[in-house]
């Protein structure tokens, strides 16, 4: 299944069976700042001129937003808008499966018209969320440029999509699992495959 | 009778909230909410969600707001959507219920949202179409049917919308006292809401004179009263005010319209007596000075013009629900 890339929330540590810890809780620290760096070095070009948002794809990108924007807060003192897009309604495989519950959609106030807008997702697997995201932000208005942040790549693309910014690329069968655990939501943080 | 086959929440129609389980009732409710943060401060007001679908709406009666507000919900999801109305089609040429069904079905609908004077009509069409099956047409033939008010007996969509606006304005509905005031006995909306209200643990008193109450009320999950001061005066949370059915009514059920206003309308001064938070609501189309008082529509406390507005979502969240998933058996 393209869409199945994280596994049951909780599940953490690397001691159960066949599971192999990818990032620990202090790895993932490190390669959010590293990101949140080079963030700051690709759309700053000109000294500065554009407006950065970033959105996050719920759950866990949504979260991974909000961390990359303190950590470039952190860094520059630039406050970053950032937000949530919910590409559920976009989807190309809902007739494929049972409807699924809708998540969160917010967006900064002051729109992403002519902003760059840096897409961040846990985990960039077939492309088709990130598809579906880039349909949804096209009825939301017209940013200057788009650009995707993932904190890991397992590979396996089914469309034309990569990302700008990668935390870790991480060669997988199709069949394993991703989990990224975030404390938001999971209780701790880090990254396990099985 | 049409069982439920696995789809997300299990839906398969929407006839009644009458069995409609919590947890339904709940996904429709956030999927509402969802539809409207989807389309919250966008450049465009089209989702691609049911691409592809088609949509008809088979009135048997007048209605403004509900076919408009189905017809914006699929509009907006990008379904193809087509009005039938009896008067205007072959209806009027003695064409059965059934057989109108059955062609809108062979014709290639998706979802069939009926209303009809007759209580149990949506009903039937859906046992119907589930027995003939139009296997050719993909989607393994199934025809989805949305109950859109079916004479005196329910009208599921409105009581969702209802919810809708109480969680809105309350931010809860559980453990909520709602008050649903005036003729309980010719409103469908007032046995969806009362139903569905009780599922989803709120406190539901109904307030009518006594010929306005259905035979059977007892068996409803609610309490019953005939005095609307006394029941302001324990404090509703909301107040739902019925229309007074003039045209379902061929006989005397109360004395005089002045009277009923004086006894069950919501006056200024009864809207007074109601807690500061305390929201009124009304399904329209409203009477004013009969069962409601105009300054108290027109007040910051009524959530009428709101529940037009939840109303689109809460269809959407249906249609969603019913279309957008995986073909279902």
């Amino acid at each position: 299944m393209p869409s199945r890339r994280r596994g049951e929330p909780g599940s953490g540590g690397a001691s159960a069976e066949g599971e192999r810890e990818l990032l620990t809780a202090s790895d993932l620290a490190r390669t959010v700042a590293r990101v949140a760096h080079e963030i700051i070095e690709r759309t700053t070009p000109d000294g500065g001129s554009a407006r950065v948002v970033l959105l996050g794809l719920p759950t866990r990108g949504t979260y991974l937003a909000r961390r990359l924007a303190e950590r470039i807060t952190e860094i520059t003192g630039a406050v970053v808008p950032t937000g949530t897009l919910d590409p559920t309604l976009y989807r190309d495989d809902l007739r494929m499966r049972p409807t699924r519950a809708l998540a969160e959609t917010d967006l900064p106030a002051a729109g992403i018209d002519d902003a760059v807008v840096v897409l961040v997702d846990d985990v960039l697997f077939s492309g088709r969320t990130v598809a579906a995201a880039l349909d949804a932000l096209r009825d939301h208005g017209r940013p200057r440029a788009v650009q995707l942040a993932v904190l890991i790549d397992r590979g396996h693309r089914e469309l034309p999509i990569r990302a700008d910014y990668v935390g870790k690329n991480v060669p997988t069968n199709r069949s394993e699992d991703v989990a990224v655990r975030m404390t938001e939501v999971d209780g701790e943080d880090g990254v396990s495959l099985r | 009778m049409t069982e439920s086959v696995s789809t997300g929440i299990g839906l398969r129609h929407l006839l009644s909230t009458e069995g409609l389980r919590r947890e339904q009732a709940e996904a429709l409710l956030d999927t509402a909410a969802g539809m409207e943060q989807a389309l919250t401060g966008r450049a465009v007001r089209k989702l691609p969600t049911l691409r592809g679908r088609t949509v008809v709406t088979l009135f048997y009666e007048n209605s403004t707001r509900t076919r408009v507000s189905f017809e914006v919900a699929g509009k907006w999801m990008s379904a193809d959507t087509i009005n039938v109305s009896a008067s205007a089609s072959s209806v009027s040429k003695g064409e059965s219920l059934r057989d109108t069904a059955a062609t809108l079905g062979a014709a290639g609908a998706d979802c069939l949202i009926v209303r009809h004077p007759a209580s149990g009509a949506p009903h039937r069409i859906a046992a119907w179409l589930d027995r003939v099956g139009h296997s050719h047409l993909g989607r393994d033939g199934h025809v989805a049917v949305v109950n859109a008010g079916d004479g005196t007996h329910e009208h599921p969509t409105q009581a969702l919308l209802d919810a809708a606006t109480i969680r809105a304005r309350l931010g809860r509905v559980e453990d909520a006292h709602v008050a649903i005031v005036g003729d309980i006995l010719h409103s469908r909306v007032a046995r969806s809401n009362a139903h569905l209200l009780a599922t989803l643990g709120a406190r539901v008193t109904l307030v009518a004179p006594p010929t306005l109450l259905p035979i059977g009320v007892g068996d409803w999950p609610v309490t019953v009263s005939h005095d609307l001061d006394a029941v302001i005066g324990q404090g509703p949370d909301a107040v739902m005010m019925l229309r007074v059915q003039a045209e379902r009514m061929h006989g005397g059920f109360f004395p005089s319209a002045r009277e009923y206003a004086i006894r069950f309308g919501l006056s200024q001064l009864r809207a007074d007596r109601l807690p500061d938070h305390a929201v009124v609501l009304h399904p329209g189309p409203a009477v004013r000075g009969m069962e409601i008082a105009s300054s108290v529509a027109d007040s910051s406390r009524a959530a009428i013009a709101e529940q037009v507005t939840a109303g689109v979502h809460v269809r959407m969240a249906v249609l969603y629900h019913l279309l957008a998933g995986e073909d279902v058996a």
